[in-house]
């Protein structure tokens, strides 16, 4: 790792570090800072604690899941959620949640329903063995709408006091609900993540084109199907715990490219504090903007990146 | 010259259909061999089984007299390097990140390149007259100068074989020259064995010693420039009107194409 590399992490840290300070101290009840360490605040301290780790494990989660996509497909708009994995994971959890399983096996659920989810984008963009661009995110968007409505027909037919509450699935909270779910996804993303960082080199390999890197020595066909299954179990993990959430995977790793290119040796660790400190800022302004209201989280991050959105979508045009 | 790569009589295609039919080649150290042949003929699906991205469906390959299916891939892609067509990067990777691509096969999973490996990429630039584009980023040069990239990333793969297809079919005629040249120095000066699809004729025989011409998955012909571009054998795969005279400066064959329309 060189110096400047170095610095530009350090300088990533330091950032995070405030940005989690300010989320400690800013809320939709204003305590001041020394109050908040007081005895009877101490509820509220530790809440928001939790909803910031909660904040900083979706981020690295999900920017990391959106780089791993982009360099398999080799398109910089893939991402979890615009291809549909996030809405598959969100109604495995959801028609689990209505069958009445356990919380602590939501994870599975949604593992399934995101698995099953890509097997259908694929199929749907498929053309003669080819995956093109267009069609791939089409797909994923057509799915994911679909998907997304059927989650809000269960809701709405589901008599459940619990589950009528449970329409945040769709724009993401990080209200923590479970602490023992909290931890086991926790555990999963954090795994995860330095699985996929062992796969850094295949990844620019891979990215630079699949015969190339077959050409390099690599396994491909083995390396993307692992890490497909670990983006796959990352994302539903993270829908457990904070719904969908879109475009942080397309707009982050996107910013870090621009900063420190795309080699993912780099470009991986970067991009889980950039998308830490996003969503840590996300979920601050999420509290504290209409207080005592809470704005979906999912909601900013779509605000904010769809317009990433477009202008990679209007250079991809003029690249061709 | 001793035999590096052999060829015993494979079969390859794709879903179970062989496009290619009982192939034999031996390819000697040095060589500098160019594969000819009509569209579909099965000249990119024998690279791609030489280059271990087919398996063959019948027969064995033998790199240094050991059954390639059998060795390790990082291993046999320490030895057998592979330039492509054309490789659109989407990423702006810088050159010499690309280059150092090429070490991936000498290097261990989480191994950082260490100075060694970067002087080898650096090395495999000046080989290919692009140091200078270094630092650029490879999504933003012309075809020639990405192409002359992707050569120098094979060759920091430390190669002892390097399979090309139709390396120069997107270039224009100096950069075409440029690059074939560039591949003749690497063949002369540091003994590299090059396995080429070509289209172009008339470059085949102007740089090949070797001609192997395909025709419907078979080999038709191979031997000396001369004795493989005759206007029998041209005429006979190609399905065209030819004459066959001697480029006046190298008296290599030279062939002419004649119109049927007058």
């Amino acid at each position: 790792m060189n110096r400047h590399l170095k610095r530009k992490i350090f300088i990533l840290f330091i950032i995070l570090a405030m940005a989690v300070l300010l989320g400690i101290f800013k809320g939709s009840v204003n305590i001041s800072f020394d109050k908040l360490f007081l005895k009877e605040n101490q509820p509220i301290l530790y809440l928001r604690i939790f909803r910031i780790l909660t904040a900083i494990i979706a981020g690295g989660g999900l920017a990391v899941s959106g780089i791993v996509l982009q360099s398999i497909l080799r398109n910089s708009l893939a991402e979890p959620y615009l291809l549909g994995t996030s809405s598959g994971a969100g109604l495995g959890a959801v028609i689990a949640l209505v069958i009445g399983v356990s919380r602590i096996y939501l994870p599975a659920a949604a593992f399934i329903g995101a698995m099953l989810s890509i097997i259908l984008v694929y199929a749907l963009a498929r053309q003669n063995n080819k995956i093109p661009e267009q069609s791939l995110i089409l797909a994923g968007v057509i799915v994911s709408v679909a998907l997304s409505a059927i989650i809000v027909f269960l809701v709405s037919i589901s008599g459940d006091e619990a589950l009528h509450g449970l329409t945040w699935w769709l724009w993401g909270s990080f209200q923590v609900y479970d602490f023992k779910l909290l931890f086991a996804v926790t555990l999963i993303v954090v795994f995860g993540v330095l699985a996929v960082y062992i796969f850094a080199q295949d990844l620019n390999a891979i990215s630079t084109g699949e015969e190339e890197a077959v050409h390099l020595g690599i396994d491909v066909e083995s390396t993307k199907k692992i890490l497909l299954l670990i983006t796959s179990l990352i994302t539903a993990s993270l829908v457990c715990i904070c719904g969908i959430i879109g475009f942080v995977g397309l707009m982050i790793p996107h910013m870090m490219r621009m900063i420190v290119g795309p080699n993912h040796k780099i470009l991986i660790p970067t991009s889980v504090i950039a998308a830490a400190i996003f969503m840590v800022a996300c979920d601050t302004i999420s509290r504290t903007i209409f207080p005592p209201l809470e704005i979906p989280i999912g909601v900013i991050t779509a605000i904010l990146g769809a317009p990433v959105f477009i202008i990679l979508l209007k250079r991809k045009q003029r690249a061709k | 010259m001793d035999t590096i790569f052999k060829i015993n009589h494979i079969s390859a295609g794709y879903r179970r259909q062989a496009i290619i039919k009982d192939i034999s080649l031996e390819i000697k150290k040095g060589d500098f061999i160019g594969i000819i042949g009509p569209n579909g003929s099965g000249k990119t699906t024998l690279l791609r089984s030489m280059s271990r991205v087919l398996l063959p469906l019948k027969g064995n390959i033998m790199l240094e007299g050991k059954d390639i299916s059998g060795t390790n891939l990082k291993e046999f892609c320490q030895r057998v390097a592979f330039v492509a067509q054309d490789t659109a990067i989407n990423f702006p990777f810088s050159v010499l990140e690309v280059v150092l691509m090429g070490r991936i096969p000498h290097l261990k999973r989480l191994q950082a390149e260490s100075k060694k490996d970067i002087a080898i990429a650096e090395n495999a630039l000046i080989m290919t007259d692009s140091l200078y584009l270094k630092e650029k980023s490879i999504d933003e040069m012309s075809s020639g100068e990405r192409q002359r990239v992707i050569i120098a990333k094979a060759l920091a793969q430390e190669p002892i074989l390097l399979f090309l297809d139709e390396p120069t079919s997107h270039l224009d005629i100096g950069h075409q020259i440029q690059i074939l040249d560039l591949l003749k120095r690497l063949n002369r000066k540091n003994n590299l064995t090059i396995v080429m699809v070509l289209h172009d004729l008339n470059l085949a025989s102007e740089y090949c010693n070797r001609i192997v011409l395909f025709n419907e998955g078979r080999i038709f012909k191979e031997g000396l420039p001369r004795e493989v571009l005759t206007y029998q054998n041209i005429e006979a795969v190609y399905k065209t009107v030819v004459v066959v005279n001697d480029n006046p400066i190298s008296s290599k064959p030279y062939v002419v194409l004649v119109s049927k329309e007058k």
